[in-house]
C-alpha cells in the first residue's frame, strides 16, 4: 500500500453490490483516472462495514472519512471535492439521528465507538481478493508461529484462550480440537460450517466475503493441530459471492504455498475443498452437514458417536463455524491471554451479531462478550425507529427466545442467555418495537422450523406442525385455554425429546413468549383482540368521521367491501374484508383505523 | 471386555462397554418401549434412526432425556426410565405418532401385529389431545404385484430404508421431503414396480404399522375354492411348514406339516402337493446344469461359465437382472420350484388327469412376496394363478372357523406331494447348495452317499464358504443370504471369481426363505429365525429318502414325460431365460 497516498474503500458485501457498489467502483475509478491520480488514489472493493443501515459505504483513508448511501453519480463529485481539492462532500457524511450532528470520522459514530472487531478485522479493511494485503495484515503469520510449535501446544493455546464455538453451541474450541487429535486414524478432517441459515443473519457470508483467507488460514492451523491433512468448506450455494471470494483465496493460499504438499517447508499438508449446501437449515448441525457432505440427505443422527471420533466418511472429524475459524490466527498473533482478557469468565472474545428489526442502525456488528444488550440496540444500534416503545430482542434466531425491557442490562454471554431462556446461537438479534404481536412472532419462527424440520425425529416432524397449528388458531382468534395448556406442554417435551438441536430450540420462541407476554395470548383467545394489532385475522378496517367521501379506498378495494356515496362517509363491510390494507394505504386523510 | 455399572429404576447392574441403555434395561427386566428400533441379531439388521423418541429415558445429569436404543452406557451411569417426565414424554411423543397416523384399525392388515398399536395399548392411550383438527398425512398408495405401500401409516421409523439400503443394497427406499411431509419413498416417487425394488418383501418384514404389506390375493383363493367348475391345485413351500404354526400361537420351530395338509384339505383344495416335488425336479435340472459345466470345464472347455448361480430366489432373479445384467449368463437357467410346479401340474397332471389347463387353478402358498411378482412374470403363461404367503393362509384357515391347533396329521396327495429330505432343506440358507451337493456327488462319482448331512454349508453367517470332496474333485461353493451378502459374491465373481467358486447357493432374505417377506412377523427377534431353521432340519432328518433324485414320483416323471433332466421338454417347461432390467 505504500505508493499510495489515499485509499477509497467501497464496501463490497452482498448489501452494498445490490445497491450498486460495483458501479461505484467503476465510476470511482473512472473519475481518479480522469484526474490523473490513479498513481496516488487506490480504489479499493473491500468486505462488508457493517452498516447496512446506510449502505452502499464509502471510506477514505488516511482520514477515516465515512460517506454513507453514496450512489454511482455521486462519484465524480467525491473525487472532485474530497480527493482533488480535499473538501468533504457534506451531503453524503453521517448524521447522527439522536444529536442530528454531522460525524465524518467513522471513529467517532456511535454504531463503531463500542464495537470490538478482532473475527471482524479485516472486513472493510483490505480486499478480500488479494492475498497480498491478508499478508501484510500479518496474515499467515500466526500459521507459521502454528508451525514451529508442537501439535499439543496449538490445542493448548486455543483451549487457553477460552474460544467457544460461535455457530451457536458454545463448545469449547480447543476441547474439541484435542478430541480429534486423540482418536487415531489414517485420515481426518477439518470442516467449515459456512451453512448460515438463520433469517436475518449474515456474519458468516461478511467474513467469507470480507476476509476469507482467515478461515483459510485457520483451517490450516487447525488441520496442523489435529493431524487432518484434507479440509472442506460446507457452504450454502445461495452465497455466490462467498464461494467465489474463497474459491480465490483458497487457490492464492495454494499458489503461495500456504496450502498444499509442504507448507511453509514445514512437510505439513494441508488442503481445502468446496462442498456446496442446497440451503437447508438442518445442515448447519454438524452431523447432518457431514451426511450431506456425503451426498446423503442432510439430516442428523443421534450423537455421540461425535464427528470427533466418527465424522465425514466415518474419519474423525473437527466441525467449526466460519467465526470461530476466523478468531483463531487472532489468538496466535496476540496470544491466548490477550483473547482470554476480553468478554466475561465463561464467555471470551468478542460475537459478531446480524442486527435486524425496529432499529435505527440495521447492520453487522462485533462487540465484546459482556457487553449488555441496552448498549447494542441503544448505544450501537441507536435506538428504536420512528421513536417507537422497545418491546423484546430476540437472539439466537429461530432457535432463540425472546428477551425484554427486564434483561436489557444482562451482560451478552453464552450462559446468561441460556438462563434466560434464549441462546446466542450464530447472532442474530432482531429488535422489536410495541407493534409487534408475541404470539404472531413465534408463530412467525415456528413456520420457519416447520418448514426447516429434515422431519427424521418424531416430536420436530410432527410436533413443530402442531405447534404451529396451535399458533394459528390462536392467532386467527380460534384459540382456547386448553390450547395454550397442550402448547405449553407440546413445547417441553418437544425440548426433552426431539433428536437435534433444531427441534430441541424450536420451541423457544413460544416458551420464552408464553411466559413475559402470557396477557397477549389470552388477549388474543378470550377477547379475540390483538393487543400489537398484528394479527390480521383478529384486526377490522374502519372508516371514521374524517371521511370526505372521495371515493378512493372503496376504488382500490379488490374485494368492492367499501360503500358510500361521494362526499359521504363511507363503510367496510367486515364480513367480505380481507383485511389486505389497500384501503388504508390509499386514504389521504388518515380516516381508515386499523383496531 | 470391560465392564460398566449402570443403575436403572434403582436396579444396578455390570454390562459390557458399548452397550445400550435399552439393552442394560432388558438385562435387569426393564422393557423400554421402543419403535423405529430392531435389531436383528446375527444379520446385517439394525436400525438405530433414534427417531421415533419412544424409548426416551431420562439420565442423571442430563439437560433432555436419552433415547434408551441408541445411547450407549457409560459407567455409573443412572437412568430413570418411568418418571413422571418420561412418561409424560413418551405419552405426548406416542399421541404426536397417533396424531398423524389413520386411525382405521380396524381393518388395518397389521392390526394386532402392529407395534404402534401394541405401544398405544400397553401405555393405555385413551385420547389424542394433540393435532386434534391438525393436518393428516395423505399420499396415494402404490400396489405392486407383491407389496401394498400405504404411506399414510408411515410413522418414519426408517427400517423399511436401512432394510433396503443397508442390508439388501437394493437402493429402492430413501427419506423424501422434509418436515411435517417427509416420507420414505422411491426415487422419483415411482410406483415400485418400475423402481429397482426386487420385492423380497423385507421391507414389510420389518415394517412396525401397516404402511408397508403384501398384496393380498387370499380372497381371490376363495372364489375359486368355492367355484365348482374349478379344480383347485395347491402347493406349500418348504419353509411355510416351519412357520405357519406361530400364526396359531405356536413356539417357534414347531413343524405343522401334516396340519397344514389337513386345513388345507378342509379349506376345499381338490389336490393337496407340495412345492418339495418341485424342489427336487430342480435338483435334476439344476444339478444336471452344475454337471454339465463341472464336466465341460474340467475337460478344458474355456467358454463354461462358473460358478453356476442358484435360481430359485425370485427376489435375488430381480436383483441380478437390475444390478449386474452383465452377469446374467452365470445363472441356473432352472425355473423356481414354485415355477416348475406350476409347470408340471398345467401339463404333466393335467395330462395325466384329464383337466383342462382352463379348468385347474394352481396356489401357492409361500413365505414370499416376490413370490407373487414372479407368478405373474409374463414368459410363467399364469402356470401359478394365485401366490398367497405364510401369513394369509393362516388368515384363511382362522376365516374357515378351522380349529388348527387340534386338526389331526393329514398326508400330500400323490402324485405331486412325495418328497425328500433334500427338498425341505430348500427352505433355509445352504440347503439348495446342499440338496444339489447329494444329488451331484452320487452322479458324479457313481458311489452312495453314506453321510448326506453336509454341515460345512450350514449355518447362519451372511456369507459363507466351504469346500467339498466330490470324488477326486474339490467342489468350491459359496452361500449368501441377503442380497447385500449376495452383492458381496457377486462383485467377488465381477473381479475373476479369486476363491474359484464352482456353485454359489443366494438367497434374498436373511436365514432364507424361512426369514422371509411372507412369513410370520419376526418383530425383530432372530432366534425365531434360528428356530425356524432348526425344525427344517429336522423335517429333513425324518424323512425317509433325503436326496432328489431318489425321490420315486421324480424318477417316474422323467421315465414317463421329460426323458432326461435337459432334455428338450424340460427345457421347454423347466427353465427360462434372464433380462437386463433397466430402473431406478
Amino acid at each position: 500500500m505504500s505508493k499510495y497516498t489515499m485509499h477509497i474503500l467501497v464496501c463490497g458485501g452482498t448489501g452494498c453490490i445490490s445497491a450498486q457498489s460495483n458501479e461505484i467502483v467503476e465510476q470511482l475509478m473512472f473519475h481518479i483516472n480522469e484526474a490523473n491520480m490513479s498513481e496516488e488514489v487506490q480504489v479499493l472493493k473491500t468486505g462488508c462495514f457493517g452498516f447496512c443501515e446506510k449502505g452502499p459505504v464509502v471510506k477514505i483513508l488516511p482520514d477515516n472519512t465515512f460517506y454513507v448511501q453514496v450512489t454511482p453519480e455521486d462519484a465524480e463529485e467525491l473525487v472532485k471535492e474530497h480527493i482533488v481539492k480535499g473538501r468533504k462532500v457534506e451531503r453524503l457524511l453521517y448524521v447522527d439521528p439522536t444529536t442530528e450532528e454531522v460525524v465524518s470520522d467513522s471513529k467517532h459514530m456511535d454504531f463503531y465507538k463500542k464495537q470490538m472487531r478482532v473475527a471482524l478485522r479485516n472486513c472493510g479493511f483490505i480486499d478480500p481478493d488479494n492475498i497480498e494485503e491478508y499478508i501484510a495484515r500479518d496474515g499467515y503469520a500466526a500459521l507459521g508461529m502454528a508451525l514451529g510449535m508442537t501439535q499439543q501446544e496449538v490445542i493448548d493455546e486455543v483451549k487457553k484462550s477460552g474460544l467457544r464455538g460461535r455457530g451457536g453451541g458454545g463448545f469449547p474450541t480447543g476441547l474439541k480440537w484435542e478430541f480429534a487429535y486423540k482418536n487415531k486414524a489414517d485420515q481426518k478432517y477439518v470442516v467449515c460450517n459456512a451453512d448460515e441459515g438463520d433469517p436475518g443473519a449474515f456474519m458468516d457470508r461478511s467474513i467469507l466475503e470480507g476476509d476469507p483467507h482467515s478461515v483459510v488460514e485457520a483451517m490450516a492451523i487447525c488441520g496442523y493441530a489435529i493431524g487432518a491433512t484434507k479440509g472442506l468448506v460446507y457452504i450454502r450455494a445461495e452465497y455466490p459471492l462467498a464461494i467465489k471470494r474463497l474459491e480465490k483465496a483458497i487457490n492464492d493460499a495454494r499458489e503461495y504455498g500456504l496450502l498444499g504438499k509442504d507448507i511453509l517447508g514445514s512437510g505439513l499438508e494441508f488442503d481445502i475443498e468446496i462442498k456446496f449446501g442446497a440451503g437447508a437449515f438442518v445442515c448447519g448441525e454438524e452431523t447432518a452437514l457431514i451426511h450431506s457432505m456425503e451426498g446423503m440427505r442432510g439430516e442428523p443422527t443421534t450423537k455421540p458417536p461425535f464427528p470427533a471420533e466418527s465424522g465425514y466418511w466415518e474419519k474423525p472429524t473437527n466441525v467449526n463455524n466460519v467465526e470461530t475459524f476466523a478468531n483463531i490466527p487472532v489468538i496466535f498473533l496476540k496470544g491466548a491471554d490477550w483473547f482470554a482478557s476480553i468478554g466475561t469468565e465463561k464467555s471470551k472474545g468478542t460475537k459478531v451479531f446480524a442486527l435486524a428489526g425496529k432499529i435505527n442502525n440495521v447492520g453487522l456488528i462485533e462487540v465484546p462478550m459482556g457487553i449488555t444488550l441496552r448498549e447494542v440496540i441503544y448505544d450501537i444500534g441507536g435506538g428504536i425507529k420512528d421513536g417507537k416503545k422497545f418491546k423484546a430482542v430476540q437472539t439466537g434466531g429461530p432457535s432463540g427466545g425472546c428477551l425484554t425491557e427486564k434483561d436489557l442490562d444482562t451482560p451478552i454471554d453464552f450462559d446468561n442467555l441460556l438462563a434466560k431462556g434464549s441462546m446466542m446461537g450464530s447472532g442474530g438479534m432482531i429488535v422489536m418495537d410495541e407493534d409487534n404481536c408475541m404470539p404472531a412472532v413465534a408463530k412467525f419462527y415456528l413456520e420457519f422450523t416447520e418448514e426447516e424440520s429434515c422431519g427424521k425425529c418424531t416430536p420436530c416432524r410432527v410436533g413443530t406442525k402442531r405447534l404451529l397449528e396451535l399458533l394459528e388458531k390462536i392467532t386467527h382468534g380460534k384459540g382456547t385455554m386448553e390450547d395454550v395448556d397442550v402448547l405449553r406442554e407440546l413445547s417441553q417435551v418437544i425440548k426433552d425429546t426431539a433428536l437435534c438441536g433444531l427441534g430441541q430450540t424450536a420451541p423457544n420462541p413460544i416458551l420464552s413468549t408464553l411466559d413475559v407476554f402470557y396477557d397477549e395470548y389470552i388477549a388474543h383467545i378470550k377477547d379475540k383482540k390483538c393487543p400489537a394489532g398484528e394479527c390480521s385475522a383478529l384486526l377490522q378496517y374502519i372508516i371514521n368521521d374524517k371521511c370526505i367521501g372521495c371515493t378512493a379506498c372503496a376504488r382500490v378495494c379488490p374485494v368492492n367491501c367499501i360503500t358510500g356515496t361521494v362526499k359521504q362517509m363511507h363503510v367496510v363491510d367486515q364480513e367480505k374484508c380481507i383485511k389486505c390494507g389497500a384501503c388504508m394505504d390509499k386514504c389521504k386523510f388518515k380516516a381508515i383505523i386499523k383496531q | 471386555m470391560s465392564e460398566l455399572k449402570i443403575t436403572i429404576d434403582g436396579k444396578e447392574t455390570m454390562v459390557a462397554k458399548g452397550a445400550t441403555i435399552l439393552e442394560a434395561a432388558k438385562a435387569v427386566g426393564v422393557h423400554i418401549p421402543t419403535l423405529c428400533h430392531l435389531d436383528l441379531h446375527d444379520t446385517k439388521m439394525v436400525n438405530q434412526a433414534a427417531s421415533c423418541r419412544i424409548c426416551v429415558v431420562e439420565v442423571d445429569g442430563r439437560r433432555n432425556l436419552a433415547p434408551a436404543c441408541a445411547t450407549p452406557v457409560t459407567d455409573g451411569m443412572v437412568v430413570n426410565t418411568r418418571s413422571v417426565k418420561v412418561l409424560n414424554a413418551r405419552k405426548v411423543v406416542l399421541e404426536l405418532l397417533l396424531s398423524d397416523h389413520p386411525k382405521d384399525c380396524l381393518v388395518c392388515e397389521k392390526s394386532g401385529r402392529c407395534e404402534l398399536q401394541d405401544v398405544a395399548v400397553k401405555f393405555g392411550v385413551r385420547e389424542i389431545r394433540i393435532g386434534k383438527d391438525g393436518a393428516q398425512s395423505t399420499y396415494p398408495v402404490d400396489e405392486s404385484k407383491a407389496i401394498v405401500r400405504d404411506m399414510d401409516k408411515c410413522i418414519m421409523c426408517r427400517r423399511c430404508e436401512t432394510m433396503c439400503n443397508k442390508v439388501q443394497t437394493v437402493g429402492a427406499l430413501s427419506g423424501i421431503n422434509r418436515g411435517f411431509n417427509a416420507v420414505v419413498s422411491t426415487a422419483f416417487e415411482a410406483d415400485l414396480l418400475d423402481s429397482v425394488c426386487t420385492h423380497c418383501g423385507q421391507c414389510v418384514a420389518v415394517c412396525p404399522t401397516g404402511a408397508l404389506c403384501e398384496k393380498e390375493h387370499a380372497w381371490d383363493v376363495v372364489r375359486h375354492l368355492a367355484d365348482p367348475d374349478k379344480v383347485v391345485v395347491v402347493q406349500t413351500a418348504p419353509a411355510v411348514r416351519a412357520a405357519l404354526g406361530e400364526e396359531f400361537g405356536m413356539e417357534a420351530g414347531t413343524l405343522v406339516t401334516g396340519k397344514m395338509v389337513a386345513a388345507l384339505r378342509a379349506l376345499g383344495f381338490n389336490y393337496v402337493f407340495d412345492t418339495d416335488f418341485a424342489a427336487d425336479v430342480t435338483i435334476m435340472e439344476e444339478g444336471a446344469e452344475l454337471i454339465d459345466r463341472l464336466t465341460r470345464f474340467q475337460t478344458g472347455d474355456t467358454s463354461v461359465r462358473l460358478p453356476i448361480l442358484t435360481s430359485c430366489c425370485p427376489a435375488w432373479v430381480n436383483f441380478i437382472e437390475s444390478q449386474f445384467p452383465d452377469l446374467l449368463d452365470i445363472p441356473s437357467t432352472a425355473r423356481s420350484p414354485q415355477q416348475m410346479f406350476g409347470a408340471i401340474a398345467k401339463n404333466y397332471f393335467a395330462e395325466k388327469y384329464n383337466i383342462p389347463r382352463e379348468k385347474m387353478v394352481v396356489v401357492s402358498i409361500m413365505p414370499c412376496l416376490a413370490k407373487k411378482y414372479e407368478a405373474s412374470r409374463p414368459e410363467f403363461n399364469n402356470d401359478v394363478d394365485l401366490s398367497i404367503s405364510t401369513r394369509e393362509l393362516a388368515h384363511l384357515i382362522k376365516r374357515a372357523n378351522i380349529d388348527f391347533n387340534n386338526l389331526p396329521e393329514e398326508d400330500f396327495d400323490n402324485p405331486l406331494g412325495e418328497s425328500t429330505g433334500a427338498s425341505v432343506i430348500f427352505g433355509t440358507t445352504g440347503g439348495v447348495i446342499e440338496a444339489a451337493t447329494r444329488t451331484a456327488y452320487e452322479i458324479l462319482t457313481g458311489e452312495t452317499l453314506e453321510k448326506v448331512d453336509f454341515e460345512a454349508l450350514r449355518g447362519f453367517d451372511g456369507v459363507r464358504s466351504a469346500t467339498v470332496k466330490v470324488g477326486d474333485m474339490d467342489l468350491n461353493i459359496g452361500i449368501a443370504h441377503g442380497l447385500g451378502n449376495a452383492r458381496e459374491l457377486l462383485e467377488e465373481i465381477q473381479n475373476g471369481n479369486p476363491r474359484n467358486f464352482h456353485a454359489i447357493e443366494i438367497m434374498a432374505c436373511p436365514g432364507g426363505c424361512i426369514g422371509g417377506g411372507g412369513q410370520p412377523y419376526h418383530h425383530g427377534d432372530s432366534e425365531i429365525l434360528k428356530k425356524r431353521q432348526a425344525a427344517i432340519y429336522t423335517e429333513d432328518r425324518n424323512k425317509p429318502i433325503r436326496k432328489s433324485h431318489e425321490n420315486p414320483f421324480v424318477k417316474e416323471l422323467y421315465a414317463n414325460y421329460f426323458g432326461k433332466p435337459m432334455s428338450h421338454k424340460a427345457h421347454d417347461l423347466l427353465h427360462t431365460h434372464y433380462e437386463a432390467k433397466d430402473r431406478v
